[in-house]
């Protein structure tokens, strides 16, 4: 039986024990109409070489496309070692640390883990992990109406320009507890929040403004300005990076007068395969005035009863296991494992290569923009300084282009216009420095190609 | 064993100027200049260390944790089964790991197809009508299902519903998430025998109850045998039911929640459906519903166009277009995918018969289990009752009388090579153990940890010190929470900073 260990004789034996005439007689507590007889619309099972070759197939079908997509989710190269060391099993099949003499192992990494984050961010204190990017958005404009306690309002000012998948999670899961998400518009010349658009909520109970750096259109925002008005409002900043930006640009410890309150961000850069989307971590960080307000695990390095160091979770009263409906979120599971990948990488790294890898990535969007913006029909949204992705426009639909470039073996981008159909035909590309120099020569190759046609596929 | 070893910090290797540059990518001679107020000012104080201190650090590291492929964890309400190595091998195929959420539907139809038959296999062992897989752990799964039953409750007009009803022994997640959701959790109690007291349940419904969060095994070990009253009366009050899947796996193949009655669920995939724990996550929490609850699933879910099977066959993620009252998007791009392959691949690795046979061992092995302790003088908190995948052992006695608590007992058997049951969970047992063995462990294992416990108890007769300053043979002794919490060091914080 795959994966049940039990002969004929250990089931004999157990039963004989237990007084039990066979298996289903273990089963005499459940009422007899709710039985099920068979899972009939269920498939027979296969072996190990059967399903190999199955995902092997479903996995041909999917195909190595060049990506040259990003919208939240970047392709970078992973140091062997990172998964070598995350799939050992006592890491890969090791429960929540709760035991804490038999977890040292995921417990100083979590503590490492923290201090990297706070290296990177500028910031006291971080937690072990959210699930992701938008969750921790959302986490954190909850933690940043819990810790401002000047305000009333529950109100949050969230830039248009925010990633629109971390805007939509933070209305569907913040509505329930009454939070006003208010959108603030972008400039459409420049591609950052407006300032104009912020003085209007001047002298108003703002309780928390949310800074995307860079934003979802690759632009740099004047983080400075932005967290200065925030404060000088009585509003919390919550700041949301990109980690390997970090490698080059302003910890958010450090953006205005006084720095951010709250960081976030998805960790995936650091480690993580794009892997459709999933399992990556969301990091947050915060100051430590603020740090019982925080949601989610907290390892703390102390002493055992021989005085010699070691490592536990800490301040679990502020966790639903502990604090159940009074709790600061209701979250349990985190990504533990991701965020040691995060961890590994960033050892790997280290600043200087982390800075490398920023850089590199720079350099391949200029790059990239430049080969794509000078052929006829394509141009570029926003001459404002960017990180890796910038906004193309086209003289035509992106959707059709899109589709023949996939055709090509290139995914091409990210079509804008469902998002913001005031932009019309635009398209968000981004190159890290996984793409070289003959994938952007192939993919302009494959534009100019599309763009050609005067009917694209 | 484990040997006692302390470890350094990964900072506390590093060297000025060191680092594992055969990682790094070349520097750039040509970078576009950045804003001079944007740049980071000084580089991040992180480690600066070649790739075998790296190496040997993690593994090291590792080494000082107990995991499934080392240690069994008889870790009640967790189900730490054996995390088959072929979902991992499948799930971590180049084309998964290198494709992007946002790929177009081109590049997408084999694991859309994955995905596809993966919410079709859980509608089919639970019985429900749809699922959503994009909750990326139980606590996720949780918000979802109280969200959609707070969105039925308001699309109708009905905007009193704001109170959630909670056996005493719940998840403490069920009342945080009830609060999250802008609920109000209403603990009720339950009998002597471990099943809901319908009185007091009777006495709870009315005009604002909004449903009920129950998980079936409950979490005292046994099932609950009124459930379809429980359904009833909650139903007639014009709430509806929710059922927490952690112990799904007691129940696989044998009864499912859609026929029990409730409305919603969330599954525990990092439990039921083998994907692994990681320290703490990734989980995935997917999440089904019946009728009632169809048109408020949470975004994404995939969906086929076309004969099945056949060459027409098409997949495609459903959208704000397609599901207008959904309640929204709850991840960033589609959950916990690396997850949700590894538990399509274990779904399909056993089939019909293997679903069924999960439940049947599961609950043979736990009865087994616990027959042995009750033979060797462990009290069970319900011997009256069948334990289902788990159980609960209350050491009242041994407390009062050898002063041995359930955590030095917890703790003793770390020292034996056996991750600790669950402790003092539910709250309402007292000094409990909560013991879920799990059907993936041989019988010599299940012995062996009765020869542990066997070991304690003559301990606890003799010696009951060594118990009380347990564990003695792991990498550190018990830890200073009290210090932990007061004299809070989170980061490190190297001298030069």
């Amino acid at each position: 039986m795959p994966f049940i260990p039990h002969t004929a004789a250990d089931v004999a034996e157990m039963l004989e024990a237990i007084g039990a005439v066979n298996i289903e007689a273990l089963f005499d507590e459940i009422p007899d109409a709710l039985r099920v007889r068979a899972l009939a619309g269920f498939p027979e099972g296969l072996n190990e070489q059967q399903i190999m070759q199955l995902m092997y197939a479903r996995a041909r079908q999917d195909g190595r496309p060049l990506n040259f997509i990003g919208a939240g989710a970047y392709e970078h190269h992973i140091p062997a070692a990172v998964w070598a060391l995350v799939s050992r099993g006592e890491f890969y099949s090791a429960y929540t640390p709760y035991q804490a003499e038999a977890s040292q192992g995921t417990l100083q990494t979590i503590y490492e883990y923290q201090s990297m984050v706070t290296a990177l961010t500028g910031m006291q204190v971080a937690n072990a992990s959210m699930y992701d990017g938008a969750t921790a958005v959302s986490e954190a404009c909850l933690m940043a109406v819990r810790t401002n306690r000047k305000s009333s309002a529950a109100r949050i000012l969230m830039p248009r320009n925010v990633h629109p998948h971390y805007r939509a999670v933070t209305l569907a899961s913040t509505g329930g507890q009454g939070l006003k998400i208010e959108e603030v518009p972008y400039q459409r010349t420049s591609g950052q929040t407006s300032a104009a658009a912020l003085t209007g909520f001047a002298g108003q109970d703002v309780t928390a403004v949310v800074i995307q750096q860079p934003n979802f259109f690759g632009v740099l925002e004047d983080v400075d300005a932005l967290t200065d008005w925030a404060h000088a409002q009585g509003a919390l900043a919550v700041a949301v990076v990109n980690p390997t930006s970090l490698g080059v640009l302003k910890a958010p410890g450090q953006w205005g007068q006084r720095g951010a309150d709250i960081v976030v961000g998805d960790g995936q850069p650091l480690g993580c395969p794009l892997s459709s989307g999933g399992p990556y971590f969301g990091f947050m960080a915060t100051r430590m005035e603020y740090v019982r307000q925080m949601p989610g695990r907290i390892v703390g390095r102390t002493v055992d009863l021989d005085g010699r160091p070691g490592f536990t979770l800490t301040l679990q009263a502020r966790e639903q296991h502990i604090r159940r409906g009074k709790a600061t979120s209701n979250i349990c599971t985190n990504q533990g494992l991701l965020m040691i990948a995060g961890t590994i990488y960033l050892a790997l790294m280290g600043a200087e290569g982390l800075e490398r890898v920023a850089n590199a990535c720079l350099a391949r969007t200029a790059e990239l923009v430049a080969a794509l913006s000078r052929m006829p029909g394509v141009r570029v949204a926003f001459g404002t300084a960017r990180f890796h992705e910038a906004v193309l426009l086209l003289d035509r639909p992106v959707a059709p282009v899109l589709a023949a470039l996939a055709a090509r073996g290139i995914e091409g981008g990210f079509d804008l216009s469902a998002h913001y159909p005031e932009m019309g035909a635009a398209l968000l590309v981004c190159a890290t420095e996984a793409r070289g120099a003959q994938d952007i020569a192939d993919y302009a190759a494959a534009l100019a190609d599309v763009l050609k046609s005067a009917r694209v596929a | 064993m484990t040997l006692p070893m302390c470890e350094p910090l990964i900072f506390e290797h590093g060297r000025p100027g060191r680092g594992a540059r055969g990682q790094w990518p070349a520097v750039e001679t040509s970078v576009p200049a950045l804003p001079p107020a944007l740049k980071r000012e000084q580089r991040a104080a992180l480690p600066e260390v070649s790739e075998l201190d790296v190496v040997r650090h993690y593994t090291r590291l590792s080494q000082l944790n107990f995991s499934i492929d080392t240690h069994f964890y008889p870790l009640g309400s967790c189900t730490m089964k054996y995390n088959p190595r072929a979902c991992n091998a499948a799930a971590m195929l180049p084309e998964f790991l290198g494709r992007h959420p946002l790929a177009s539907l081109q590049h997408s139809q084999g694991f859309l197809t994955c995905m596809f038959e993966l919410q079709e296999m859980l509608k089919e062992v639970t019985g429900m009508q749809a699922v959503a897989l994009s909750p990326m752990a139980g606590a996720h799964g949780e918000f979802a299902g109280v969200a959609m039953i707070r969105a039925f409750h308001r699309a109708r007009g009905d905007l009193a519903r704001n109170e959630i009803i909670v056996p005493t022994a719940a998840h403490g997640t069920n009342p945080a998430t009830a609060t999250m959701c802008g609920c109000v959790a209403r603990e009720i109690g339950v009998g002597a025998d471990g099943d809901v007291d319908l009185d007091a349940l009777r006495a709870a419904v009315g005009p604002k109850t909004a449903g009920i969060m129950l998980t079936n095994p409950s979490t005292l070990g046994i099932f609950e045998r009124g459930i379809a009253a429980v359904a009833h009366i909650v139903h007639e009050a014009g709430g509806l039911l929710y059922y927490d899947g952690a112990n799904l796996n007691a129940i696989l193949g044998k009864v499912r929640p859609g026929d029990m009655g409730f409305d919603v669920m969330h599954m525990n995939l990092h439990k039921t459906f083998s994907t692994p724990h990681g320290g703490g996550g990734p989980g995935a929490g997917a999440v089904g519903v019946g009728p009632r609850l169809l048109p408020f699933i949470p975004l994404p879910v995939v969906t086929r166009e076309g004969s099945a099977g056949g060459d027409g066959a098409q997949y495609r993620w459903l959208n704000e277009q397609d599901l207008p009252q959904s309640i929204g998007r709850l991840t960033g791009f589609n959950g916990n995918a690396g997850v949700l392959l590894r538990a399509y691949v274990y779904m399909r690795m056993l089939g019909r018969a293997g679903m069924s046979r999960v439940g049947e061992y599961a609950t043979l092995n736990s009865n087994y289990l616990l027959t042995r302790l009750q033979q060797i003088g462990f009290i069970a908190a319900y011997p009256q009752r069948r334990a289902s995948h788990e159980f609960i052992l209350t050491l009242k006695a041994l407390s009062q009388h050898q002063g041995v608590t359930a955590m030095d007992v917890a703790k003793r058997l770390l020292d034996f090579g056996f991750h600790a049951p669950t402790t003092y969970f539910p709250l309402l047992v007292p000094e409990c153990l909560l013991i879920e063995p799990t059907e993936t462990e041989s019988k010599e294992t299940l012995d062996a940890f009765v020869g542990a416990m066997a070991q304690i108890l003559s301990e606890a007769a003799k010696d009951p010190g060594t118990l009380r300053g347990a564990p003695h043979r792991l990498p550190v002794r018990r830890l200073d929470d009290v210090r932990a919490a007061r004299e809070l060091d989170v980061a490190y914080h190297p001298v030069a900073r």
